[in-house]
């Protein structure tokens, strides 16, 4: 079960994302939270530079030699005692995992956060299967409260103030006191732990994702904060693990390579809380873990990224520094991306996965200022992906004909040298008269999309092309 | 065909390959054989007091916290010590380990039981296997003398670590984990522990004891 898109209406989703007020003082947390706190972990640890290029190399022998590894990591879960499940699309994905439970003649599944598992739609198909499906990472359970999905790859309520959690709380957990005080996050935390705690005993299946595959081992790794993915994996009888093929690393020590760079990426911690390895189901003499272990990896649409322009995009670690740095994230936050992955690692992906008719004018929310790419621990290109698919969304005829007809418009002047730098010449100055007082025009005709939200700031002197002439720049 | 074999060979496809070219099985082999340490940071490559030093700076910093005592039966006192000076109940859940069972607890009024949690306990104590200084990273490993659970459910979590078991890096515990249990990677759970739990998941604000622990406290038992 594919989770509904809302990819193709961005542009509508965007707006309503500018209006609402709510949403853009949340998103004031993710610009001050976010950025100085990896930039100070970067800051304390000299190799970090160092350990970047070392993840991005060690991404690209993986995806160079992945069906290999995918084969050796197969065999160390088998003599582990696990069992591993390929799927090609979501809907083999749902239906191994559905399977699996049903066998187990489970009730109740719970569920530590994946992004894959939202990728292929898996609480539906619990639910739909007469399961019930339990998110117990604290953000993944407020949104499946109020019927959302996530709005960042490791926040994912990132986008609600308190007050709407508190609001979610009381409506949901009726059996509590009406008059509590949930006015702070203590209060709130305290309270998910509680409810939680109740469902992670009763619980007959786990469901965690996967940080790393390590082919040496046959062991999957997790890596949390809250300790709600190793109550998941550790407390019900069988442990299920959904991954995508390109989580594989060949040994713990590139493991430790990428975890060096994966917290201090993702929210400015050296080491999450938790990072915790697996290795099949519990053994003879155990008193604690599941008796079962499986793991479902998922391919679709990966490995036909391979081998082209977006095989760049497998090497990522899901650590959302890019969102957190993009300037198009912080202004309308995740939700107007429509699907699972927003930012630009989701301009990026969203495309490949979903196919450029759906989401292929993701990647023209951009303004290619770069900062997703300076800031990746496995250094994607990213703006340059993002080109790439802008020019097939223009090859395809996929561009909205307004665009199309601005460009026509201007290469139309762009052709004619002549005219160009008469009508420049002509508008600079008029524009600069009329916006001299502020600097700046908060309306201008024809051009609301742009100045409802932010200023358009007035030209300041003379066009490009005469100061490149007066400054002695070559013309040809 | 079936997805296993298909998406193998989709992958073989887009790379161009058939999967039986002897340069990249080797270069495989290879890397599994030599596991590469990469780049280790100098940060953690100090020994002795240094090294004692930087897991505690390092372990308060993520809000843990650390005492150190001189021989074994010091374990108890402090054991005693913390939860008295934090008001909690004396009771302790511990599994099976015999440098923990073989302590004289009588010695307090602690009342100790034993075996796996069932999520009804307050205070758990553990043996780590290992601790990593460079971030102040405690590793444990499951079974029945330290059952899983007991890293997770307790509201507090006191750890006991030999001074002989803080390693440098991650890589030196992966060795040291390889050399008791071979390569196969013996237990079936490695949890690498820094600091205790935590949340930011509403509004950014970080808090403490998320689902699994609210307090973590590292003893080190001096060599």
């Amino acid at each position: 079960m594919t989770i509904h898109s809302t990819s193709p209406a961005f542009k509508r989703n965007a707006h309503n994302a500018l209006a609402d007020k709510q949403l853009q003082q949340a998103l004031g947390n993710v610009r001050a939270g976010f950025i100085d706190k990896r930039t100070q972990a970067a800051e304390r640890l000299p190799e970090f530079e160092a350990l970047r290029d070392s993840a991005r190399d060690i991404k690209n022998h993986v995806l160079a030699h992945l069906d290999l590894y995918l084969e050796h990591y197969e065999t160390k879960v088998r003599e582990a005692g696990g069992h591993v499940h390929f799927a090609r699309t979501t809907e083999e994905a749902c239906a191994t995992i559905v399977e699996i439970c049903k066998a187990q003649g489970a009730r109740t599944v719970t569920k530590g956060k994946s992004m894959v598992s939202e990728e292929i739609g898996l609480n539906a198909a619990i639910e739909a299967a007469g399961m019930e499906a339990v998110e117990t990472d604290l953000g993944e359970y407020i949104i499946q409260l109020r019927g959302e999905t996530p709005s960042h790859i490791i926040a994912p309520a990132v986008h609600l103030m308190k007050e709407q959690v508190a609001d979610d709380f009381r409506r949901i957990h009726t059996h509590l006191d009406a008059d509590r005080d949930l006015t702070q996050p203590e209060a709130l935390l305290t309270e998910a732990r509680m409810v939680l705690r109740k469902r992670f005993l009763e619980a007959d299946v786990g469901i965690t994702g996967a940080n790393f595959l390590v082919a040496e081992t046959g062991t999957s790794i997790i890596v949390t904060n809250e300790g709600n993915g190793d109550l998941t994996q550790t407390l019900p009888r069988v442990h299920i693990v959904i991954a995508s093929i390109e989580k594989i690393v060949p040994t713990l020590e590139d493991a430790a390579q990428i975890l060096r760079v994966l917290g201090r990426s993702a929210t400015g911690q050296d080491m999450s809380v938790y990072t915790t390895l697996s290795t099949g189901p519990r053994r003879p003499g155990d008193v604690d873990g599941p008796q079962a272990y499986h793991v479902v990896l998922v391919d679709n649409g990966r490995s036909a990224m391979l081998g082209t322009e977006f095989e760049d995009m497998l090497r990522c670690i899901r650590c959302g520094a890019c969102m957190n740095h993009c300037p198009v994230y912080h202004a309308v936050g995740g939700h107007a991306y429509g699907w699972v992955y927003p930012g630009p690692m989701g301009a990026v992906l969203s495309p490949s996965l979903l196919g450029v008719d759906k989401a292929g004018h993701l990647p023209n929310a951009s303004t290619f200022c770069g900062r997703c790419e300076s800031v990746c621990p496995v250094r994607i290109p990213l703006p340059k992906l993002m080109r790439h698919w802008r020019e097939r969304e223009y090859e395809r005829h996929l561009a909205p004909a307004t665009f199309r007809y601005g460009l026509g418009l201007w290469a139309f002047f762009a052709r004619r040298p002549a005219l160009y730098k008469f009508a420049t010449g002509l508008a600079m100055p008029v524009l600069g008269y009329l916006g001299r007082k502020a600097g700046r025009f908060a309306k201008l005709p024809l051009a609301s999309g742009w100045t409802d939200h932010r200023d358009m700031p007035a030209p300041q002197g003379k066009t490009f092309q005469a100061q490149w002439r007066e400054r002695g720049g070559r013309t040809r | 065909m079936s997805a296993r074999e298909d998406i193998l060979s989709n992958i073989r496809r887009s790379l161009g390959v058939t999967g039986r070219e002897e340069p990249r099985l080797s270069a495989m082999q290879e890397r599994l054989k030599s596991a590469p340490r990469g780049v280790v940071p100098m940060r953690g490559q100090v020994s002795g007091e240094a090294r004692v030093a930087l897991l505690r700076a390092e372990a308060e910093r993520v809000a843990a916290s650390v005492a150190e005592v001189a021989q074994p039966q010091d374990i108890v006192l402090e054991v005693a010590r913390y939860l008295r000076e934090h008001n909690l109940p004396a009771s302790l859940r511990m599994g099976a380990d015999a440098r923990l069972n073989g302590l004289d607890w009588s010695a307090t009024a602690i009342e100790v039981s034993h075996g796996p949690s069932a999520g009804d306990d307050l205070n758990g104590l553990s043996h780590a296997f290992g601790a990593v200084a460079e971030t102040g990273t405690l590793a444990m490993v499951s079974g029945a003398d330290n059952p899983t659970t007991l890293n997770f459910l307790p509201d507090n979590h006191i750890v006991v670590l030999r001074e002989a078991d803080l390693l440098s890096d991650a890589e030196s515990l992966w060795d040291r984990l390889r050399a008791t249990y071979g390569k196969a990677l013996a237990p079936r759970t490695v949890n690498l522990i820094t600091g205790p739990s935590r949340s930011g998941d509403i509004e950014q604000q970080i808090v403490l004891g998320a689902h699994g622990p609210r307090r973590l406290h590292i003893v080190i038992l001096r060599d």
